[in-house]
């Protein structure tokens, strides 16, 4: 088939119908958009521990150092705060580099070179050295993983100025998020859900979220799903059990509205506000610790644009003040559907005075 | 103090002829820059012009030394908080460099991306890897432009001191820059105190130069405060990493003449008498009494270089005088290239707030 039969045939594909959805899982989705920012971007980088010829211990780098080659994808000694300090200086060599902390828990080691320097050097020089830096870090929990293999750093990386820190939450918001946070000038903290690595979902490859190539329906939050009776806010893995609860309450005639907040810094306070200027009840959902966790800031938001309508003060059903506990407490300590209800409960139940 | 010697980078052809008349001349007039420039700033800062200055007296041999040998034009610095001596060599501006001491901006005002000098850094160890990931841009810059490579790699210079060398980093800089064959320069200045802690108790094994070898680099010790001598080791050891041959250590055994910061108090922690014991001879008198003794400058050309320099500190002292401070929109402006819309609500109330406009 000539390379015009093909342009033609897929022209007239698009106009008579729905643009088809790859199933990938969310694994598969980054390593695509991994490739595809290669391809197109001649100064993108990407380096760790065992990225190169093993792929990623989660494989999310598979098959790309025998694309690229092993200079612009390549193996690191083990040492993350080496990582990161390596990335600030290619980054100040012009290169755009997309480093790799194998594990969330990974990332204290380079938090010194983050919080000092990644954070800082555009201000600190002006804005003469943009750092312009993806962190990728496979986050949360809920895959019975060793100590240190499942965190949450949301909270952590956004009290950083000078960062920017995106969760995504299903394989199509990885897709095109990814793609989106390295082409920006600033350096984003990637958090991956791992738990949902292995999940496939449809993926549209060629439009973005919110179904069009608008840049700017890749920032703020989403609704994942509509409802009336109040309002779920949730990030990472937490949006897709989020949607579970929204199912089993709807049995009952509740009609939870799911917002994925995506963007941990910055907030989207505008849709935070009219999704429960809305529905006028909110809970919000994390792994991470409860006190000083995102949930706080997010509770804060809300109750300041709301207050007039709020029917109830904020909930929050998180993590707990504890180490993460090991794989077999795990789902104690996760934020599980019967708690999520709990809070809806509280929320809907609530009576002032 | 006579350094232990160690000399494991290998000789090249392209080593450094010896420095003309001319040459060695000007290098007298950059170390009486910085010696008058130095001496002025702990006075501006007993003066109240500015409330904090971090001395490098006695090191100015070693810091002008290593700067005669950077190619500006293509490589890159990463100083510490205590370079003035390399940045002035560098031709930095030295008021925009002064600024981060009158507390103008962290950073310093000047602009690294033109002068090649990474802004101020007051993280102890904290550039040490940036130099090599710069350094490591400019292998894979060569490897897909072939002629850098022929014509030399740009070369990253990382300034760091005996107290940086118990940094973590700074073995993973080391570390890594073995491993990427990177080339960069490990500059130190060891200058016998971290603060108030003396090398002895800093470093153990007594020198930095000597833990090259646990990473396959090669490394010079030499004479900090003998400028040529500083000149002629950095110089080979830029040329080493310059022709793709991997890093290099150079450590400089100098001595920290003065106290830490103009906060500190060294009559804490050492005598008088240790002081010009361990100090040595000034570098600036060592060197003027090469220059005599070889004829290639007299006393008149001394006393005009000297008061040259002072005029040169006057100047720049009525610069930093005049300068005011920066905006606070400032505050909000360099965050981010791409600003939030969180972050742009903050700026206009504090604009409201703080301004009243």
């Amino acid at each position: 088939m000539s390379e015009s039969t093909t342009t033609a045939t897929l022209e007239i594909s698009r106009e008579t119908a729905p643009t088809p959805l790859a199933q990938l899982s969310m694994q598969q989705a980054i390593n695509r958009a991994l490739g595809e920012i290669l391809e197109s971007d001649d100064r993108a980088l990407i380096f760790g521990e065992d990225v190169g010829v093993l792929g990623g211990v989660f494989r999310v780098t598979d098959g790309l150092q025998q694309r690229f080659g092993a200079n612009r994808v390549f193996d690191t000694p083990l040492a993350e705060s080496g990582i990161l300090g390596t990335a600030i200086g290619l980054a100040m060599a012009g290169f755009h580099p997309i480093p790799e902390v194998q594990f969330d828990g990974f990332a204290y080691p380079a938090v010194n070179q983050i919080i000092t320097q990644l954070a800082r050097m555009n201000y600190r020089s002006r804005g003469r050295l943009p750092m312009q830096v993806t962190l990728r870090v496979p986050s949360f929990g809920g895959i019975r993983a060793p100590e240190h293999h499942g965190e949450s750093l949301e909270s952590l990386f956004a009290h950083v100025p000078g960062l920017k820190v995106v969760a995504p939450a299903n394989p199509q918001q990885a897709y095109h998020l990814l793609k989106h946070a390295v082409s920006m000038p600033d350096p984003v903290i990637f958090m991956e859900p791992k738990a949902r690595y292995w999940n496939k979902a449809g993926v549209n490859l060629t439009e973005n979220v919110a179904g069009d190539d608008d840049r700017a329906s890749l920032e703020g939050s989403v609704i994942a799903r509509s409802g009336k009776h109040a309002t779920l806010i949730a990030w990472g893995a937490m949006v897709s059990r989020c949607l579970q609860v929204a199912e089993l309450a709807a049995e009952d005639g509740i009609e939870l509205e799911v917002l994925d907040l995506r963007w941990l810094k910055p907030i989207d306070e505008a849709g935070l506000a009219a999704s429960v200027a809305r529905t006028r009840r909110a809970i919000v959902v994390h792994e991470g610790p409860h006190t000083a966790g995102l949930g706080a800031e997010v509770a804060a938001l809300v109750s300041q644009s709301c207050f007039d309508t709020l029917r109830a003060p904020v909930e929050r059903v998180t993590g707990f003040d504890v180490p993460y506990p090991s794989g077999d407490l795990e789902d104690e300590y996760i934020p599980n559907i019967d708690r999520i209800l709990f809070g809806v409960q509280r929320v809907l139940e609530y009576r002032r005075g | 103090m006579a350094p232990r010697a160690l000399d494991t980078l290998p000789p090249r052809p392209a080593d450094a002829a010896a420095p003309a008349d001319d040459q060695l001349r000007d290098l007298y007039r950059m170390l009486s820059n910085v010696r008058q420039l130095d001496t002025a700033a702990v006075a501006w800062q007993r003066q109240g012009l500015i409330p904090g200055y971090a001395p490098m007296l006695g090191q100015e041999a070693a810091q002008v030394g290593a700067g005669a040998a950077v190619d500006i034009t293509r490589d890159f610095v990463f100083p510490t908080y205590r370079e003035m001596g390399v940045a002035y060599t560098l031709g930095v501006n030295m008021v925009e460099y002064m600024s981060t001491h009158k507390a103008i901006w962290h950073g310093g005002l000047y602009d690294s991306v033109a002068t090649h000098f990474a802004p101020f850094q007051a993280v102890v160890g904290g550039s040490v890897l940036h130099a090599v990931g710069w350094a490591h841009g400019q292998t894979l810059n060569g490897q897909t432009i072939n002629s850098s490579v022929a014509a030399g790699l740009g070369v990253g210079l990382a300034f760091l001191g005996d107290g940086a060398s118990s940094q973590g980093d700074v073995h993973e800089a080391m570390n890594f820059a073995a491993i990427l064959q990177a080339p960069v320069v490990f500059f130190v200045q060891n200058n016998g105190w971290a603060i108030s802690v003396p090398t002895e108790r800093q470093v153990a094994g007594g020198s930095v130069a000597a833990r090259a070898a646990g990473y396959g680099m090669p490394a010079v010790r030499v004479d900090g405060n003998d400028v040529l001598a500083v000149r002629d080791a950095t110089h080979r050891a830029v040329a080493h990493a310059r022709a793709g041959l991997g890093p290099v250590v150079v450590e400089a055994m100098t001595y920290r003449r003065g106290p830490h910061s103009t906060s500190d108090d060294p009559g804490r922690y050492r005598t008088l008498d240790d002081e010009k014991i361990d100090g040595g001879e000034d570098p600036l008198s060592r060197f003027r009494a090469v220059l005599l003794a070889q004829g290639t400058a007299h006393a008149a050309f001394f006393a005009e270089a000297d008061a040259q320099a002072q005029q040169h500190a006057d100047d720049i002292r009525d610069g930093v005088v005049a300068l005011s401070s920066r905006p606070g929109s400032e505050m909000f402006d360099f965050v981010f290239q791409e600003t939030t819309p969180t972050l742009g609500a903050q700026a206009r109330q504090w604009r409201e707030e703080s301004e009243h406009v």
